[in-house]
């Protein structure tokens, strides 16, 4: 064995996966924005002085506890003129999406205590959909999980079909975090509302990347997190139209309106509010940004890997993502690759999760395991450059090429 | 698209905290899994990769749709021992690794030293895997014993007997069979039926064999104990009762009805083939397969378990999907 010039191991024989790959560049390429995203400076720079310098707690009577709780009072403001509600009392700060998710559906089933029968989809986020099975398996209560066609969208007769008097709540996805592919809650809602169920929508994803108008929408709950646009991680909002019935999870603090105890996440908050002020200028020009590039990459892929092809109706999707299936290779390989090459992404592949399934997104797509096996998703944010998406788009593919050189598989033989 | 940290690594001592990146080069090596320096090595390089030309004995075992596969083949020289061993592998960069080092461990070995190399000795080679990729380094032996078993099958020999396992299926999603699971047990003393998934994947889909691997797992502990104890030879393990099935309550079976025919037999009729209903008792649904799926022996197994989690996705409790033939 000899060294190579990258320090590492050379095989005898000399193959490896590496040959032809360039070495990472010095900061990576995040394309793993759906997973996080990286904390915008104007926002970090907002938090700061409520660390050290404005630290009270808002619920106290003197001088510090003011100016604690009006950074807190502006944040509230910024956050509902992200999704248009009509008034501040309309937000409830939280620890984050999942929080706010649970605090929705438990919220509101406590509110009803006699309605048993709840509405969701297969593609939910684990917030909802962990929930939901708990809800089901341990508590009494009967839930309806609408599916998704190839595409990954939903037939609003299904919903329609699917309520019943006793119906609590429909929770539903605004913009699905694998795929991208962006649900009609807005057509969706009127059928909940005709109905008389609380309409719960988990706009994690969607938030900043598309347009919400609470003022002119069916929605009751809406679900948001901070660290999704750029904001800190740790926490989140939940929207309550004025008038929907809530019941607390947490209790024993009049904070929040009683509707969420415990001293608030004061830096956290802010930092929130501030990134929804960037994200709320932002939905314009740099979502069409960001889109430009999701679409430069997608099609450099398309054109220069054969067998691959995009998860998800390409024209109904958030801007930012791209979920792409390499048939014959696996996931987990194609992240470990791509990782050496400085290329962060994430994959609905069973060995990056611990468990044997591939994603229950792209299954109940009804993409055959075969491919979601080898998906990858791509997601993008404000801070990507062109170049980094060329660098991207040349890379990969020579990923692929190199681990389906040690694949049995291929379009002669797609199977043992 | 959870991505999972756990350090955990089979019998290696745990770590009390994850090693924290040092350089740029570690930070960027260590994404998912805490995987070991030989498993990065050998999948960024793998060792003898291909298929080795007229060869003696090839193996192959996993399938995409399980999400791993590996092909092994081997020539042996004039003394009977391994003078190529290559191989080719869908999977992750564990199950490339695994695969690579076999190869690497086998050269130069006769079939009688090479039978006893076991998925403990892989990994260990590797220097340990995470306790969720252990069935990767069983897949090694696997498609080691499939190779040697095609090897003895060509020659005419008569093939050992320690390479032919029962053949009793327990995990059908995965195609385990029991004596995987045995051996997996004993060897590498696992306790839940959570490791069996981990070691063997039995049990990762529709979770309808938990029962019978914890069943297989408490009579290998009782041959474990009794030989710790100084005790001879091996004692059968008396199985406990199965708890009597409830009955099905009416409502339970209309909404399984509703299920089948609902989102079920749309599914399968977009291939020409149906499902029907014929009875349910307590946890047994037994249903008639039509059309295409009942003539398709391949897919049976595979209709099982899917229709056996679409039933649990929707009544959240378990099911056994039973097929009537007409």
């Amino acid at each position: 064995m000899s060294s190579d010039p990258d320090g590492g191991v050379q095989a005898p024989g000399g193959f490896s996966l590496l040959d032809g790959l360039p070495p990472a560049p010095a900061d990576g390429v995040y394309l793993d924005n759906n997973a996080t995203t990286r904390v915008a400076p104007e926002a970090l720079a907002a938090m700061l002085p409520y660390f050290t310098e404005r630290y009270g707690n808002p619920s106290s009577m003197h001088h510090f506890g003011s100016l604690a709780e009006q950074g807190v009072i502006e944040a509230r403001g910024r956050v509902a003129a992200l999704i248009g509600a009509a008034a501040p009392g309309e937000i409830v700060f939280t620890a984050g999406g999942s929080e706010s998710d649970s605090l929705a559906i438990w919220g509101t089933l406590r509110a009803y205590p006699d309605r048993k029968h709840l509405v969701t989809t297969k593609v939910e986020h684990p917030a909802v959909l962990g929930l939901c099975r708990e809800l089901e398996g341990r508590h009494g209560y009967a839930v309806t999980w609408l599916d998704v066609d190839g595409s990954g969208a939903l037939d609003p007769d299904d919903l329609r079909r699917a309520l019943r008097p006793d119906t609590a709540l429909v929770s539903v996805m605004a913009a699905n975090n694998e795929t991208g592919v962006v649900f009609p809650v807005e057509e969706l809602g009127r059928i909940v509302k005709e109905a008389g169920a609380v309409f719960h929508v988990d706009a994690v994803q969607a938030a900043g990347k598309l347009p919400l108008d609470m003022r002119v929408s069916t929605i009751d709950l809406l679900a948001l997190s901070g660290h999704k646009l750029h904001g800190p991680k740790g926490v989140g909002a939940l929207y309550v139209r004025k008038g929907t019935k809530l019941r607390p999870l947490i209790m024993g603090g009049h904070q929040e309106r009683g509707r969420r105890a415990g001293t608030e996440n004061v830096p956290g908050i802010v930092g929130f509010g501030a990134a929804c002020v960037l994200a709320g200028q932002g939905l314009g020009e740099e979502n069409s940004r960001a889109r430009g590039l999701r679409d430069r990459l997608e099609a450099a892929l398309l054109a220069a890997v054969p067998d691959c092809r995009v998860n998800g109706e390409r024209a109904r999707r958030l801007p930012n993502t791209c979920n792409v299936s390499f048939d014959f290779i696996e996931g987990e390989g194609i992240l470990l690759l791509m990782d050496r090459v400085g290329i962060g992404a994430s994959s609905g592949s069973a060995c990056t999760s611990g468990s044997l399934e591939p994603s229950h997104v792209l299954k109940a797509m009804g993409i055959p395991f075969t491919s979601a096996h080898g998906s990858v998703r791509f997601s993008l944010s404000r801070y990507n450059t062109r170049e980094e998406i060329d660098y991207v788009a040349a890379v990969v593919p020579r990923v692929v090429e190199r681990l389906r050189a040690i694949t049995p598989f291929g379009r002669q033989r797609a199977t043992f | 698209m959870a991505v999972r940290r756990r350090p955990a690594r089979d019998r290696a001592p745990r770590r009390r905290f994850a090693r924290l990146p040092v350089s740029p080069r570690e930070r960027i090596t260590r994404p998912m899994w805490k995987y070991s320096d030989q498993v990065y090595d050998h999948f960024f390089n793998p060792r003898n990769v291909g298929t080795v030309e007229n060869a003696d004995g090839v193996g192959e075992v996993g399938s995409m749709a399980c999400g791993d596969a590996l092909r092994l083949s081997f020539r042996l020289d004039e003394a009977g021992r391994l003078a190529e061993v290559k191989f080719q592998t869908f999977g992750c960069g564990s199950a490339i690794a695994s695969s690579s080092i076999l190869t690497e461990m086998l050269r130069g070995k006769t079939l009688e030293e090479a039978a006893r190399i076991t998925n403990e000795d892989i990994a260990s080679e590797l220097g340990g895997l995470p306790r969720e990729k252990m069935h990767c380094s069983v897949m090694g032996r696997e498609a080691l014993e499939a190779a040697m078993i095609d090897y003895y099958k060509r020659q005419g020999k008569q093939i050992p007997c320690e390479l032919l396992s029962q053949g009793v299926l327990v995990c059908h999603c995965y195609q385990v069979e029991r004596d995987t699971i045995r051996h997996a047990v004993m060897q590498n003393r696992l306790r839940t039926v959570e490791d069996v998934t981990h070691y063997t994947k039995a049990g990762g889909g529709c979770q309808d064999c938990h029962q019978e691997i914890r069943h297989l797992i408490d009579e290998c502990w009782e041959k474990l104990d009794h030989a710790a104890a100084g005790g001879g030879g091996a004692v059968p393990g008396a199985l406990p009762l199965a708890p009597p099935a409830p009955a099905a309550p009416p409502a339970r079976e209309v909404r399984i009805r509703e299920v089948i025919e609902h989102d079920i037999a749309r599914a399968l009729r977009n291939d020409g083939g149906d499902i029907e209903l014929v009875e349910v008792r307590g946890h047994e649904v037994f249903v008639r397969l039509i059309g295409t799926c009942a003539s398709c022996p391949a897919s049976q197994a595979t209709i099982k378990g899917w229709v056996e989690s679409q039933l649990r996705e929707h009544l959240g409790d378990e099911v056994d999907v039973i097929e009537v033939k007409s």
